[in-house]
């Protein structure tokens, strides 16, 4: 249904990735539609992060077809990702260390004047972009390394605002974050739907999911588990779906505290 | 990295600027941040570069300090190693290795290594002789081929290390003695042939010298664009509601600058003056400081250096830059050699051998750029190479055996790395790695 949606911005079917031994992704189904956000969830180990990787050119997957703006392609490299129009925040967060939060922010994307770096534009526009974020970092002329876990998960999200993205991806990004920043966050998710982006979020955070998702796409060991419309699911089932049971020990807990977390 | 004014020092109490003082509106957007301090006046900057100093940031310290030390050395022993005749000795002694230093920067950035850059620079004075002496081609033609054949030494090891990802040091180890073997071909059985004194590339790399009144002139027109470049971005910065650097800050850098390089032509000039040759070999280490920090390629290069995987997810053409930056320090390796045969208007089975590779790389390192990639400038090779030079020149006047001399490169060269690691460290306790 995803992939015939005539709003589809990306889609992919049998999508399968080996590490050695591991078999990480097996036939995975998968898309997003423009305007849409699609909560990508599993249990740690699912995949979630290799496909990330698989659809933004990290690692070129072993098999299957994806379709980006209505026509088929391989996405072999990050460059090509980017020039398509994927932007992505690593789980495992791509920022050098020795360089500043302009230099990180602007990576492969420099802007150039009279073919030199243009510095002054780049950092108005960085201050800018993490205002708009309601970033607290102090400076950008410092070495990311000095920046916190949280400050630096803000430079990574910021970085895959630049550009003219259609489709942004998100691996975890609330997962360094702090309270106002999480909401932050997720104000930002809706907004870049308003704008009639695709966003895949990975989150952990079943509130956070059911809060912003429209989908929610579930993994389980490498395959898909389950496809849930936000409108007509509920956590206990989505829950289900990730560890793989009805009775689990999510369930079972959530069974003996039930008086008090219906509601949640 | 490009602006020294960064407030970050640690926090003392009396510095803390009261956030309720000023509007924030008021201050420059980058400015705003209430946990920064200010960095007001000649205490601010004192405090600041005080505090960058103790985090392990030397920058070109340990450097200039070593140096200081060095010549005060030498010449307490020696009152001749710091007259104008030796100094213009030092400047002519230093151009050949500092070139190739240069190159050695471009692979350091990259967390790389380039162990044939001697052999290199061998095998390009090798091809330079043979041509221009035996098939009495022309000076241009010589020096390209010369060059060409850097460039396509680099070329090579860039597309092994590529394709087969095989550690640079492996790859060029091998280079060395295939370079080796190479530069004993080219020369055949004759071993040496001597370069005409008369011939243009001998004379520029020992007789000719800038006339006093344009040595001058280079010497004020320097800091006077500097500072003008420092004004313009500050008033585009200003323009653009950020935050600039004091102009009386920057009229004492560009006066500093120009102070120096006055009394380095007074110097020099006393004797026979600043040679055509030394003149290149600063122009090429401001030109490759430029395109390090201002370009994208030089951004491409640094960001490599700190982390490869984030680098190529960033989009960056990852080999493209390994490519070049392979080439570019083959072919600074053979200019080094060009110049080393023409200062000693000759090529042997032993150019380019003996302490040229070491001395390259430590030029590099003693200079201050990390040998763990991402950290370091053009200018490391300037300074580095006047160290390496000055113990080199400053044991030759003692008179003192060459066996003496690799031993207290040795020792300088494994300071530097020390101090490079010890100031790794604190760099990653003070969050500056
Ligand atoms: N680079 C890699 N090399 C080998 N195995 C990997 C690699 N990346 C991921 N895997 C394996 O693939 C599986 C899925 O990992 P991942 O996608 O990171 O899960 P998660 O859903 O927690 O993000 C895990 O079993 C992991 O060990
Ligand atoms: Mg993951």
């Amino acid at each position: 249904m995803t992939t015939t949606s005539p709003a589809s911005v990306l889609s992919m079917t049998g999508v399968s990735k080996r590490f050695g031994a591991v078999q990480a992704l097996k036939d995975i189904e998968f898309g997003v539609d423009s305007g849409e956000v699609v909560a990508l969830v599993g249990d740690n180990g699912a995949g979630k992060s290799t496909l990330v990787k698989c659809i933004a050119g990290v690692y070129p997957p072993d098999d299957g077809h994806v379709v980006f703006d209505n026509s088929p392609v391989t996405i072999t490299s990050p460059a090509q990702a980017q020039e398509l129009g994927i932007a992505t925040v690593f789980q495992d967060l791509a920022l050098c260390d020795n360089l500043d939060v302009v230099s990180n922010l602007y990576l492969g994307s420099e802007v150039v004047r009279n073919r030199a770096l243009d510095e002054v534009t780049m950092e108005k526009e960085s201050w800018r972009l993490l205002r708009e974020l309601s970033a607290k970092i102090p400076s950008v002329r410092i070495p990311v390394a000095s920046l916190s876990g949280g400050q630096r998960q803000t430079v990574a999200i910021a970085r895959s605002l630049l550009g003219k993205p259609k489709v942004v991806m998100l691996d975890e990004p609330t997962a360094a974050l702090g309270v106002a920043q999480t909401a932050e966050v997720l104000n930002l998710v809706e907004r870049l739907r308003e704008n009639g982006l695709g966003v895949i979020l990975i989150s952990h955070n079943m509130s956070d999911v059911m809060a912003v998702a429209d989908r929610v796409v579930v993994l389980r060991l490498g395959r898909n588990n389950g496809e849930f419309r936000v409108s007509d699911t509920n956590v206990q089932e989505i829950i289900a779906a990730i560890t793989g049971a009805t009775t689990n020990a999510v369930s079972a807990r959530a069974a003996r505290k039930a008086p008090q977390e219906e509601q949640a | 990295m490009s602006t020294p004014d960064t407030p970050t020092a640690a926090p003392t109490e009396a510095e803390i600027t009261d956030p309720t003082a000023v509007p924030a509106d008021v201050r420059p957007a980058d400015l705003q941040d209430e946990r920064l301090i200010a960095s007001q006046g000649f205490g601010g900057w004192a405090s600041a570069t005080w505090g960058r100093l103790r985090s392990g940031d030397l920058g070109s310290l340990p450097v200039v300090v070593g140096l200081v030390l060095i010549w005060g050395v030498f010449y307490a022993l020696e009152p001749a190693f710091l007259s104008s005749r030796n100094l213009v000795n030092l400047s002519l002694q230093m151009v050949a290795v500092g070139t190739i230093a240069i190159g050695v920067v471009l692979v350091l950035l990259l967390g790389e290594i380039d162990l044939s850059i001697g052999s290199m620079s061998g095998l390009a004075a090798a091809i330079l002789a043979v041509l221009f002496v035996a098939r009495e081609t022309s000076v241009i033609i010589a020096v390209l081929a010369a060059l060409g054949a850097g460039a396509l030494v680099g070329l090579l090891y860039g597309t092994l290390f590529n394709r087969f990802g095989v550690p640079s040091f492996v790859i060029t180890l091998a280079g060395l003695l295939a370079l080796l073997g190479l530069q004993l071909r080219v020369l055949g059985n004759q071993g040496t042939i001597n370069l005409p004194f008369e011939s243009s590339l001998v004379r520029f790399a020992s007789q000719q010298f800038l006339p006093v009144w344009l040595a001058y002139v280079l010497a004020v027109l320097a800091p006077a664009v500097y500072a003008l470049s420092a004004w313009r971005r500050n008033a585009r910065r200003a323009e653009a509601g950020l935050s600039t650097t004091p102009l009386s800050r920057l009229a004492l850098r560009a006066l500093g600058l120009a102070a120096i390089l006055i009394i380095v032509v007074a110097v020099l000039n006393r004797d026979r003056g600043v040679s055509y040759m030394f003149l290149a070999f600063l122009v090429l280490v401001v030109i490759m400081d430029l395109a390090i920090r201002r370009t994208t390629w030089g951004r491409s290069v640094l960001a490599i250096g700190g982390n490869v995987e984030a680098a190529r997810r960033a989009g960056i053409n990852v080999k493209r830059i390994y490519l070049s930056v392979f080439t570019l320090c083959s072919t600074f390796a053979a200019l080094g050699g060009i110049f080393a045969a023409s200062r000693l208007a000759s090529a042997n089975q032993s150019s380019g051998g003996g302490d040229t590779n070491l001395n390259a790389i430590a030029a590099a390192v003693i200079g201050g750029t990390s040998l763990f990639g991402g950290r370091g400038s053009a200018y490391s090779a300037l300074l580095g190479i006047l160290v390496i030079q000055s113990i080199s020149n400053g044991l030759d006047l003692l008179a003192v055996e060459s066996n003496v001399k690799f031993m207290v490169t040795g020792a300088v060269l494994l300071l530097a790395v020390i101090i490079d690691s010890l100031s790794r460290r604190s760099r990653a306790a003070h969050g500056r790695a």
